[in-house]
């Protein structure tokens, strides 16, 4: 496959790509960030170390990634993509070898000067595949049921890779943006029927299955769902991140209790307050609005990578597109759900704003293939 | 391969329709968020504002300072001093054994409160001060204090101890303080917060203990913020408490050291009132201990010396004590029979030395008898048979009531420890108490206070007050209350025909003032503060037929603890009585000789507020008196001397 392919009829090139970037989406990225950047300042205590600092340097090492990536070709990224899968499958097994465990699971790989961590980076390259994968296959092809097994197998070797770290965040994540993948490339509805089907029927064998011989999880997994129910009977236990975390949310009403006026925050009662319930502390010191501005620039973000996937005619940069799109809302709706107490406490973090390298690198490097794919988009 | 422009049109319509599906669902999603998100931070803020503030706002206790206690003159028997100690915080220590040990080289410390905070330590969070050494003396904290950074996490601390001046002169009076224990707080029904501080001092015996929330006062509070951990971030506003109230009690410290110094070694006990108020001048208990070692805890080798001592040293037998009233009852025997019109005071009883009973025959103490006595010989010379044949007269139940008229067999009305009730027996009582008929011989022995009667040496300084004034004097025992002055106790007339009770307080006076009465050498023989008494010796043994026949066996020959107990009541002036006294010497011997010499000295010193005149006492005592008043002199301790020293 060549670029003739895309019946490109005008490509800037050298530097001139610059000027033909998505730049609201660039803008949009940086001002979250920099909502990030303010957070890990508040929670720090009014100081730039130990969280700012080294954010601000890795955001400005991501940027440099993503105008990278942006720069080269996307037809270029699309014939890396099952190099890259495979890479990344290579990287998970090396993880079960060779891991750091932090946090109680298994998913650092320390090269040094960084830690990686490739489930993160599986969540891209498996974007990726799919992408490329559909952007092969012919369209008549897509529901047919060995067509559909085939992607479907994908999804489910790193996902269940994953889910041994264990990382039952990253596990979702990939399960769903795998799925919306496939949706998009048009695999037949009655499919997604089935899984859902199916999906309902396990949740309802599980919760049945309660007390009975053929129990079908461990009873702390119970525990671990009654907290997530109703986090308020065990508040100083199980549910305290839950509890504290929704404490801080409402304590902070319509307008907030001001920068750095965060009580929870400031005293310590919020946990991870600088990794996954970072959204807690900007929810309590600005409020309602603080909160739901956040909501829109994310959304905005959404917005602008759905219009560019609809503005190329390339299915590749359309699938890949949208399926960074997905993993970028995956990754805020459960963030957000959890510390708000409509889902379980899975470990995902806010992106572009939770302290953190790797998610962040990673997700800048896929916004860099969005950024190809609008540069490069055939005109 | 070219792709077919056809087929990838198509394509890429189904994407868009899908991206709208897609892209629907993500935006219901988002809506949802907000929706929840306005729900918590609209909705239900005040709720979660207030679980935020519960969050970081505690509550702490400001403890009160204890209201201080001054005797009547205003020196202090009770006040809160500063103490000093010395405290470590983990955190800021680092090498905790390091500066622990570099800390004993500077001032000695005790190992076993060592190893008491250094498990302390391992138990509480870092940022926690413990307590290494407490009521150390003002050296040893400059010397920490100029050391101190040399010494990281060390803090010298000011705090408030209780002290007692007066060492054991009020050790039973105003008892003691200790840090409140589990037990006390089971004793108390829902007690306040303050109790709960770990090792907050209450009142433990005494009148600390009895007026324990008055002197307490009200503990204030401070809402500090806090942060996960329970580390105090700072303080948000705080509510001063109200102090104890200093109290003022009616004792006068200078005579109650007299007595305490008096009485000496004896197991002896004696109480001071004033006639006209009922005011408690001076109550004594012998011997005594230093309540400043309960403050500090007493060590176990001293407490044992302290249970074990055979006189009792913790009891305060002035009001917990109770003994047979002996002779000191006659008064109430003869008022009894003189109210009922059944005895004139010149009617004489013969005393053979003994009176047949029903068949059993009771001795007069005086062998050969006394021979025709009246009323007033009969108190004087301290006839027992006289007063068996009142008795037998006017029957028990009309002596009990008189008894209690006088305030014996009645539990008065003290901010003391276990004030004791006594007995004033009846008919009624013995029957519902030993389930047995009052017998005749039961008569006999309560007419001169044996039996079952029994009474505490307050007690006894009542009757005499009330026989003195002919008023129902009753004992007070706290002057003010921050400064209130309270209802004094002078009592409304007990109703009592004076000339009655005029002819007993003559024979009470020719009991000290006549040649042949049994207080005559303890006479007092200053004019206008001529003493009125009577002796008591109260049997605490049953004296056998045989050794009757034998001869009775003299108390210096028989061990302490089967010795009779020796009484003496008194008051004076004459003329004008001013204070009423009572003396109790346990197993001392006769109430002439061991009882009636210390009665006349408190009395003495009592009426000249401080050390009488040497004229006052007959003139062959006075080499043996001055030579006593300055062995006391010398030996009595510098006042207010106690409870400085350190630990």
């Amino acid at each position: 496959m060549s670029y003739l392919e895309y019946n490109a009829k005008f490509t800037p090139t050298g530097l001139n790509k610059i000027f033909y970037l998505n730049w609201p989406l660039m803008l949009l990225l940086i001002a979250v960030a920099g909502v990030g950047f303010l957070m890990l300042y508040s929670v720090a205590g009014g100081s730039f170390s130990p969280w700012v600092e080294p954010q601000m340097k890795r955001f400005a090492m991501g940027m440099f990634v993503m105008l990278f990536v942006a720069m080269i070709p996307i037809w270029f990224w699309r014939n890396m993509a099952v190099l890259a899968y495979l890479m990344s499958l290579a990287l998970l097994l090396a993880v079960e070898f060779v891991g750091t465990v932090g946090m109680g699971a298994q998913r650092w790989i320390d090269l040094g000067f960084m830690r990686l961590q490739p489930s993160e980076l599986t969540k891209i390259t498996l974007v990726m595949l799919l992408a490329a994968y559909y952007d092969w296959l012919p369209a008549q092809k897509t529901s047919k049921p060995l067509w559909v097994l085939a992607p479907v197998l994908f999804i489910l070797i790193p996902t269940f890779m994953v889910l041994r770290q264990p990382d039952l965040g990253t596990s979702i994540l990939l399960l769903a943006a795998g799925g919306g993948v496939m949706f998009l490339a048009g695999v037949h509805w009655a499919y997604f029927a089935a899984v859902i089907g199916a999906g309902v029927g396990l949740i309802v064998a599980v919760f049945e299955s309660r007390g009975t011989e053929w129990q079908l999880l461990k009873d702390y997994q119970y525990r671990r769902i009654d907290t997530f129910l109703d986090p308020s009977t065990d508040p100083l236990g199980a549910g305290y991140h839950i509890t504290q975390s929704k404490i801080a949310l409402g304590s902070g009403g319509w307008s907030g209790r001001g920068f750095m006026q965060g009580t929870q925050s400031r005293l310590n009662f919020l946990p991870e307050k600088h990794t996954d319930f970072i959204f807690t502390t900007l929810a309590e010191e600005f409020g309602f609005i603080g909160g739901v501005s956040l909501l829109s620039l994310y959304t905005l973000i959404i917005v602008f990578c759905v219009t560019t996937a609809l503005a190329t005619r390339d299915r590749f940069s359309s699938l890949v597109t949208w399926g960074i799109a997905i993993t970028f809302f995956l990754f805020f709706a459960v963030n957000m759900s959890m510390v708000m107490g409509l889902a379980p406490v899975v470990g995902v973090p806010l992106p572009m704003v939770s302290y953190g390298g790797s998610a962040m690198l990673v997700l800048l490097a896929a916004f860099g293939l969005v950024q190809s794919a609008h540069i490069h988009r055939p005109r | 391969m070219k792709r077919n422009p056809k087929e990838q049109e198509a394509s890429h319509g189904k994407l868009t329709r899908r991206s709208l599906v897609l892209g629907g669902l993500q935006l219901a999603f988002v809506g949802g968020l907000a929706a929840r998100m306005r729900y918590l931070q609209v909705d239900q803020a005040d709720q979660f504002r207030l679980l935020a503030e519960e969050n970081r706002i505690n509550i702490r206790l400001i403890p009160p300072t204890r209201g201080d206690i001054f005797d009547r003159n205003g020196i202090i028997l009770a006040q809160n001093t500063p103490s000093y100690r010395v405290t470590i915080v983990r955190e800021d220590a680092g090498d905790v054994d390091a500066v622990v040990t570099a800390l004993n080289r500077l001032i000695p410390l005790d190992g076993e409160d060592l190893e008491r905070a250094m498990a302390e330590m391992r138990r509480s969070p870092p940022f926690l001060p413990i307590t290494l050494a407490d009521r150390i003396g003002w050296d040893d904290i400059s010397r920490v204090a100029v050391n101190a950074p040399a010494l990281p996490g060390i803090t010298p601390e000011v705090g408030l101890t209780r002290v007692y001046p007066q060492g054991p002169d009020f050790a039973h009076v105003v008892g003691y303080v200790g840090p409140v224990s589990d037990y006390d707080l089971s004793k108390i029904e829902d007690p306040e917060p303050v109790l709960r501080i770990p090792r907050f001092q209450i009142g433990k015996v005494g009148f600390e203990a009895k007026r324990e929330e008055l002197l307490r006062g009200k503990a204030g509070a401070k809402r500090v913020e806090v942060n996960a951990t329970g580390r105090v971030m700072r303080e948000l506003d705080r509510r001063e408490g109200q102090s104890g109230a200093d109290m003022q009690l009616t004792v006068d410290a200078d005579l109650q050291g007299y007595v305490q110094a008096r009485l000496g070694n004896e197991s002896a006990a004696a109480v001071v009132i004033d006639c006209d108020s009922g005011d408690i001048r001076a109550s004594v208990s012998s011997p005594s201990f230093d309540p400043n070692l309960f403050v500090r805890g007493i060590s176990v080798a001293d407490y044992r010396a302290l249970t074990q001592d055979e006189y009792r040293p913790l009891a305060d037998k002035t009001v917990q004590g109770t003994y047979p009233p002996g002779s000191t009852f006659k008064m109430i025997t003869a008022l009894a029979a003189l109210e009922e019109g059944l005895v004139g005071t010149e009617d004489t009883v013969y005393c053979p030395g003994h009176l047949e009973v029903s068949g059993r025959r009771f001795h007069c103490w005086k062998r050969a008898g006394h021979g025709h006595v009246d009323l007033e010989n009969s108190l004087k010379q301290s006839c027992d048979v006289y007063y068996y044949d009142l008795a037998l007269k006017v029957g028990m139940d009309k002596i009990s009531a008189m008894a209690k008229r006088f305030g014996l067999g009645v539990r008065h009305d003290l901010p003391m420890s276990a004030v004791a009730r006594g007995n004033a027996p009846d008919r009624q009582w013995k029957s519902d108490v030993h389930g047995q008929d009052w017998l005749v011989g039961d008569t006999v022995n309560a007419s001169i206070g044996q039996g079952y009667m029994l009474a505490s040496p307050l007690q006894l300084a009542v009757m005499s007050a009330r026989l003195a004034t002919g008023r129902a004097v009753t004992p007070r025992l706290i002057k003010s209350i921050d400064g209130v002055e309270q209802p004094d106790g002078a009592g409304e007339s007990l109703g009592i025909n004076e000339n009655n009770l005029r002819v007993l307080r003559r024979a009470m006076y020719a009991v000290s003032n006549d040649r042949r009465g049994t207080a005559y050498g303890s006479r007092i023989i200053a004019d206008g503060y001529r003493m009125a008494g009577k002796t008591g010796t109260s049997q605490v043994r049953n004296i056998t037929a045989a050794e009757r026949a034998a001869g009775v066996i003299r108390n210096e020959d028989l061990p302490w603890e089967r010795r009779d107990h020796a009484l003496f009541v008194c008051f004076a002036p004459y003329e004008n009585p001013k204070y009423a006294v009572s003396v109790v010497v346990e197993h001392g011997g006769g109430g002439s000789k061991a009882a009636a010499p210390i009665a006349r000295d408190v009395m003495l010193e009592a009426l000249y507020s401080g050390t009488p005149p040497l004229a006052s006492y007959p003139k062959k005592d006075r080499n043996r008196i001055q030579a006593q008043q300055e062995r006391l002199q010398r030996e009595r301790p510098a006042r207010g001397s106690y409870g400085n020293d350190r630990a």
